[in-house]
């Protein structure tokens, strides 16, 4: 067994016979001509040649991935009409009185060299094109045949592929590539995102892995060759879990969440940076139930201003496009310190200053967030969400700042969603035992079930010694999710749950049977829960 | 000479596709076009595609747009508008 890393395209495992591609290579070797005139029509001829076929991959690519990989090959079509390229291979052939196939290699190189000269990466990769094509026109001078039909399903290894050479290959026997050269912006890169497989590039390769066994496991940047039994075991086992997940994606893509009696449930994802929606929308999240602001706080070294944070809700609530984004305000202390806040020691930091007690003793950094969030709310389905409330009097305080926020804005012209919906996290104990009178002051409830097991079973979370002591599915917090069920609905508004809970697939059942609305989970959890909820027959 | 000055949006820049596509639309007039890049002066004959993808212009460069000849004036407004709809 050997093993070697490289760098990742895209995640995801192959198993499978490693072919090592070896690039058809017309000969190009210098030749003094004395016919120029022939050979000029020879290279005219050829480029013809070469011109058709690029034809027919483009064609091909278009039927098969779309206008935007087909393009470039229209590109590779005119960039051989470039008068310059042209012009650099006819001056060989007339003044050196060189063959054509070494005057199109070497001018190939020369346009080539000054492309991998430049300073972004994406024009550097451009030589690549360069190359591809002055091979293809060698190729047909010399009368070599590219590519390459794939026998059988295989692990492509190579030093590079040219975009015209994957193109041609039947794609459906493409396990994965892996690539000596090559770079995130190269086609085959490109064309492995397309292709949805596990592709390596910048990988140390040997050609005498031709015709072994290979597995490329996209995850650990690996290319192992030669497995051994436990670890081929160990892989196709990953294997078909991964593959179970994706048919799972299939099936449940796009498939409403709702119970074979018509219950239907929300399932939105929790989210802690821009970049997580993406990943949210893969998995196919029907929003964002818990949008955790605190990132912008904690990857910055002093309060992230207004506009900072305005970008960050503005992107997001743009990215889901109509679909509810809740975005929790600020939720720092106890376990989540940034040094600018000063927030001090504090002998029980769980029970101490954080959360809404920060943003309502310090408002001005509240409003700068209600400001960032209201402006935000203009471009999408924006919802806010406050922390830690354990009082009637917290909502009605926050509610005035909100009012101040608004009336500023205003003022000022500034466009924002009057009837932007609010509502609280429900995570402490004394928020269950009011939930009836809270949920006369706001739009909905979220349980953040984390906070409010330890505070309901005086469990530190923090503390490893307690986690015998730490029972989620202990029957007080049911009540606890019961009865602030039981008030939301009374009250005609929704309640959810955000916390870690929510994803158990042991606790579904029980959560519809309170009637819980709306369930925010990491974006992995999503289908498989849809899938738990579509075989309920709750109603 | 008609020309207008223009930021590139598109994130990667003038790349391979929008410069075979403003190659294309170049070549549909008489007038010689080039691009000069602000940063650097730089200049390229917008109908040569290899010196244009060399010139190397990414997300947020300034460039002026040049024609020059007998139909100059719809040759800068075709080309106002390409840049416009694709880059």
């Amino acid at each position: 067994m050997e093993k070697v890393t490289g760098q990742k395209i895209l995640n995801g495992i192959a198993i499978g016979k490693i072919l090592y591609y070896v690039k058809a290579q017309g000969n190009a070797e210098k030749r003094t001509i004395s016919d120029t005139e022939a050979e000029v029509a020879r290279f005219e001829a050829a480029k013809e040649t070469a011109q058709e076929q690029l034809q027919v991959i483009y064609e091909k690519a278009l039927a098969e991935q779309g206008e935007e990989t087909a393009q470039l090959f229209e590109v590779h079509s005119m960039l051989l009409d470039d008068d310059d390229y042209k012009d650099a291979i006819l001056a060989k052939i007339n003044e050196d009185k060189v063959n054509a196939e070494y005057a199109v290699a070497a001018t190939g190189e020369e346009f080539a060299e000054m492309f991998a000269s430049m300073e972004d990466e994406y024009f550097q990769a451009r030589s690549a094109d360069i190359k591809d094509i002055s091979t293809r026109v060698v190729n047909v001078l010399s009368g070599v045949q590219d590519m390459s039909d794939l026998a059988e399903p295989c692990i492509l290894v190579a030093v590079d592929l040219a975009p015209s050479e994957t193109v041609q290959m039947d794609t459906s026997k493409l396990l994965a590539f892996v690539t000596k050269e090559g770079s995130t912006s190269s086609h085959t890169a490109i064309l492995a995102r397309n292709m949805g497989i596990p592709a390596l590039i910048k990988t140390p390769i040997d050609e005498s892995w031709n015709g072994k066994l290979g597995i490329v496991d996209g995850a650990s940047q690996t290319l192992i060759i030669d497995p051994d039994e436990a670890t081929l075991a160990d892989y196709q086992a990953k294997q078909a879990k991964e593959q179970a997940e994706k048919a799972l994606l299939q099936e449940l893509k796009g498939k409403e969440t709702v119970t074979k009696a018509g219950r239907h449930v929300k399932l939105f994802a929790n989210i802690g940076s821009v970049a997580d929606m993406e990943v949210a929308k893969r998995n196919d999240a029907e929003g964002i139930g818990l949008f955790r602001s605190e990132f912008l706080y904690l990857n910055s070294s002093d309060f992230p201003t207004e506009e900072e944070q305005f970008q960050a809700y503005k992107a997001v609530a743009e990215g889901m496009e109509g679909k509810q984004v809740v975005i929790r305000t600020l939720d720092l202390g106890a376990d989540k310190q940034v040094d600018y806040f000063n927030l001090g020691n504090e002998a029980n930091p769980a029970l101490g200053y954080r959360a809404i007690r920060i943003c309502l003793e310090q408002p001005e950094i509240f409003k700068t967030q209600l400001r960032a969030l209201l402006r935000a709310s203009a471009y999408g389905n924006i919802a806010i969400m406050y922390p830690m409330i354990t009082s009637v009097e917290e909502v009605r305080d926050i509610k005035e700042i909100v009012a101040e926020v608004m009336a500023e804005l205003d003022g000022e012209g500034v466009a924002y969603n009057k009837d932007v919906k609010q509502g609280i996290m429900i995570e402490t104990p004394a928020s269950v035992l009011i939930s009836d009178l809270l949920a006369k002051e706001v739009d909905f409830f979220s349980m953040g079930t984390n906070d409010l097991t330890q505070y309901t079973l005086a469990v530190d979370r923090q503390n490893n010694k307690l986690d015998r002591f730490y029972k989620p599915h202990h029957e007080a917090i049911k009540r606890a999710i019961k009865m602030v069920c039981d008030n939301a609905h009374a009250a005609g508004i929704w309640a959810g749950i955000c916390g870690e809970l929510g994803a158990d697939p042991e606790m579904t059942e029980f959560f519809l049977t309170c009637g819980v609305d709306e369930l925010s989970v990491a974006s992995g959890m999503i289908l498989p829960l849809r899938k738990k909820i579509r075989e309920s027959e709750i109603g | 000479m008609k020309s207008f000055e223009y930021t590139i949006k598109d994130e990667i820049g003038i790349h391979a596709r929008p410069a075979g596509m403003l190659n294309k639309e170049a070549k549909k007039y008489s007038s010689a076009v080039t691009i000069t890049r602000a940063d650097n002066g730089k200049t390229a004959d917008v109908k040569k595609l290899m010196m244009l993808l060399a010139l190397g212009v990414k997300c947020n460069d300034t460039i002026t747009v040049s024609a020059e000849g007998e139909d100059e004036e719809a040759a800068a407004a075709g080309l106002e508008e390409f840049f416009k709809a694709n880059l």
